[in-house]
């Protein structure tokens, strides 16, 4: 997994609340069985007016200009600035994956689905709540000038904007350690194996028709 | 100190460790697979030359990809050539580890959330998760059942757990009883409009009250399902009665001494009296109608006899832009009559509908009757093999095809259009699913979701109508 530090990149406002995973990915291009490609269809339905196909090349589709990554002053964005209930919907980690494929390095939003939310850290994109006046502002800002940077400091847990101010943002201590240091999940559960196996030794005494019943 | 809710009590049972940050290590009893979220999964396992902790814990099936006409030539002759692979890789992926699997063409194949419960899979007072946010389903059996994402995936076939945080709890009660033609989908319909499509967000929601307590299992797994719909990752109802008859005889239930055990130590899984619920919402059952969304939101809902709303009647500026969204791309205008919105497609099926109970809905409203002129197409798509025999068994199809409707094989179809079933451009479905978002159904599709005998009474009269009008009428 990616780490995640110290990150400075240009901001894009997706003005609309509740953007869910479909509009993320749509369902087409749930189909492949590998982990990387989505950025070509992040926000497929938003980004192009035509309808999308799995292994559609997507340079020559028409673009919708009013699509706010499509504008000039967008490109290169890798922190997307949006609305409440972003990412609500289906458990697709796809949605993760594309916004990290195309560039996006951390989402800024007065909340997340939860799902998703967590799909998040398993990918090194790190999601940020802000309170509603905090994202109010920012999208003011972002729209008032171009060019406009972000600075996300996670081992300080601030988001800097280019005037030099500094907000303030919370987030899980194991996520953040896992983001810090691009920590496998799965090693580190694997370091109290025993405890584990302590458990399942319990389980299987106290619910036996759970073990080996499905084979 | 205050009682237990069910949720603390499944959790509690459940919990390997806390971490010093407050995170736990949850204990996985069980993980239902699918084509679309695992095969990144299996891959993460053998790049890191991991093996599954406990393959008796695990349970497979293909769902979201698969045909739902006649496939009895098999994989190799899926159309789709991306679906195909995926479908293959799952079996393959279950063959190499050892996973049992039902594969497309065994009768137990279904959609992951009605063939879990249906074979005993899934118990009360398990934990389980699937790559799928509509696991909450499996919360009816009273068991606490989480949608994740692939990593999440990967790291229960790894590591047999679940790092996560206790949620807050919530009980949405539903006192009194449901009106005659008032189905659980119009009860979890109302339920997300009243507490919006994230006011369960950090909630696991107990579905409490006498309108659960009556319910079916088929009803409550519907309502469950739909938990995620309020942003809730779980729903549950408590253990009782008719949670233990259905779960008993299923293939993997207890048998003989070890059913015995198992009765005694699921009757205390119920909230206790004492129990304190961090939010509670009290809903009447005789005020809930049936219902019908109208934009792109589950919340976006409202009673079959009511109008679309309109955005000069709301205040807030992004609840307006919403609806002005909404409007735009369903086609409808503010103040219009749900009942004079007219349909081209009928979708009956998805995990939230598609199960015996809903098709006996479904098939008492076409019975005698035929599908409108103005409708392009109807489908039926039961929930799994075992469904389809039975319906079959009931006559159910005959009704179905006799009045225009077409019954297919069992799948996720039209709920998401991953198969070929979809709608076209601009088209309005009546459908049974749980999703009205954008393009869920097909490019430009526009989706009403609604009871199975919504969807059924609007097949056949090319519009929406209040089913208690045909209810009626059959006397």
């Amino acid at each position: 997994m990616n780490k995640f530090t110290l990150h400075t990149g240009i901001a894009a406002p997706l003005d609309r609340a509740n953007i869910d995973t479909d509009m993320i990915i749509p369902k087409q291009f749930l189909k492949s069985i590998k982990r990387s490609g989505f950025g070509k269809n992040l926000f497929d339905e938003l980004r192009y007016l035509d309808e999308g196909q799995p292994d559609q090349e997507c340079t020559g589709r028409p673009l919708n200009e009013d699509f706010v990554l499509n504008k000039a002053r967008y490109q290169g964005a890798s922190v997307l600035l949006a609305r409440e209930n972003f990412g609500c919907g289906s458990s697709r980690e796809h949605a993760p994956w594309a916004l990290e494929d195309f560039g996006i390095r951390s989402v800024i939003a007065p909340s997340f689905a939860e799902i998703f939310y967590n799909n998040c850290f398993k990918n090194g994109l790190l999601p940020i709540v802000l309170s509603d006046a905090q994202v109010d502002q920012l999208f003011i800002e972002v729209e008032a000038s171009e060019g406009y940077q972000l600075t996300i400091n996670l081992e300080k847990q601030v988001v800097v904007t280019p005037s030099g101010e500094e907000i303030a943002f919370d987030i899980d201590g194991f996520r953040k350690h896992c983001l810090l240091n691009g920590l496998d999940d799965i090693g580190l559960t694997l370091q109290h194996a025993d405890e584990i196996k302590a458990y399942e030794a319990k389980r299987k005494a106290e619910a036996p028709w759970l073990f080996g019943a499905i084979q | 100190m205050a009682g237990q809710t069910l949720y603390d009590k499944l959790f509690d049972a459940h919990l390997v460790r806390t971490n010093d940050d407050g995170s736990s290590l949850l204990y996985i009893d069980r993980q239902v697979l699918h084509e679309v979220t695992s095969p990144q999964a299996f891959e993460g396992l053998r790049i890191a030359g991991r093996k599954p902790w406990r393959i008796d814990a695990n349970i497979a099936t293909p769902d979201h990809n698969v045909p739902t006409t006649e496939r009895s030539a098999g994989v190799e002759f899926i159309v789709d050539p991306v679906s195909k692979i995926q479908v293959k890789t799952l079996d393959e992926n279950c063959d190499e580890f050892g996973i049992l699997e039902f594969k497309m063409n065994d009768h137990r194949q279904g959609i992951v959330h009605v063939m879990a419960p249906e074979q005993g899979a899934i118990l009360p007072g398990v934990t389980a998760v699937c790559g799928d946010s509509h696991t909450a389903t499996l919360g009816a059996l009273g068991a606490l059942a989480h949608g994740v994402g692939t990593s999440e995936v990967e790291h229960v076939l790894a590591t047999q757990c679940l790092i996560t945080k206790k949620m807050k709890n919530m009980l949405v009660r539903v006192d009194g009883a449901l009106g005659v033609g008032v189905t659980p989908k119009d009860v979890v319909l109302h339920v997300i409009g009243v507490i919006g499509t994230a006011g369960g967000t950090g909630y696991a929601i107990e579905f409490g009250g006498d309108v659960f307590r009556n319910m079916s299992m088929e009803g409550r797994m519907t309502v469950c399902n739909m938990a995620i719909e309020a942003g809730a990752r779980v729903g549950l109802v408590a253990v009782d009665q008719i949670t233990l008859d259905y779960v008993e005889g299923r293939a993997f239930s207890p048998k003989g001494e070890d059913w015995n055990r198992a009765v005694e130590a699921w009757r205390s899984l119920v909230s206790d009296e004492d129990a304190e619920f961090d939010e509670v919402i009290v809903i009447n059952g005789a005020d809930i109608e049936p219902q019908v969304t109208w934009g792109t939101s589950p919340e976006m809902v409202v009673s079959v006899s009511d109008q679309v709303p309109n955005p000069a009647n709301e205040t807030d500026p992004v609840k307006v832009d919403g609806i002005n969204r909404a409007l735009k791309y369903m086609g409808l205008k503010a103040d219009q009559k749900i009942t004079d919105i007219k349909l081209d497609r009928v979708f009956i099926g998805s995990c939230t509908n598609s199960r015996i109970e809903d098709l006996r809905d479904a098939a008492k409203v076409v019975k005698g009757r035929k599908v409108a002129d103005n409708i392009i197409q109807a489908l039926v798509v039961p929930g799994s093999g075992l469904v389809k025999t039975q319906a079959e068994n009931e006559g159910l199809d005959k009704i179905f095809i006799e009045a225009g409707l077409e019954w297919r094989e069992p799948g996720c179809s039209m709920c998401l259009a991953m198969n070929p079933d979809k709608l076209g451009n601009g088209e309005h479905c009546a459908s049974t699913s749980n999703r009205n978002f954008e393009g869920r159904q097909g490019f430009g599709g526009r989706t009403h979701l609604v009871s199975p005998a919504m969807a059924a009474a609007a097949a056949v009269t090319g519009h929406f109508i209040d089913v208690r009008e045909l209810l009626q009428a059959n006397g």
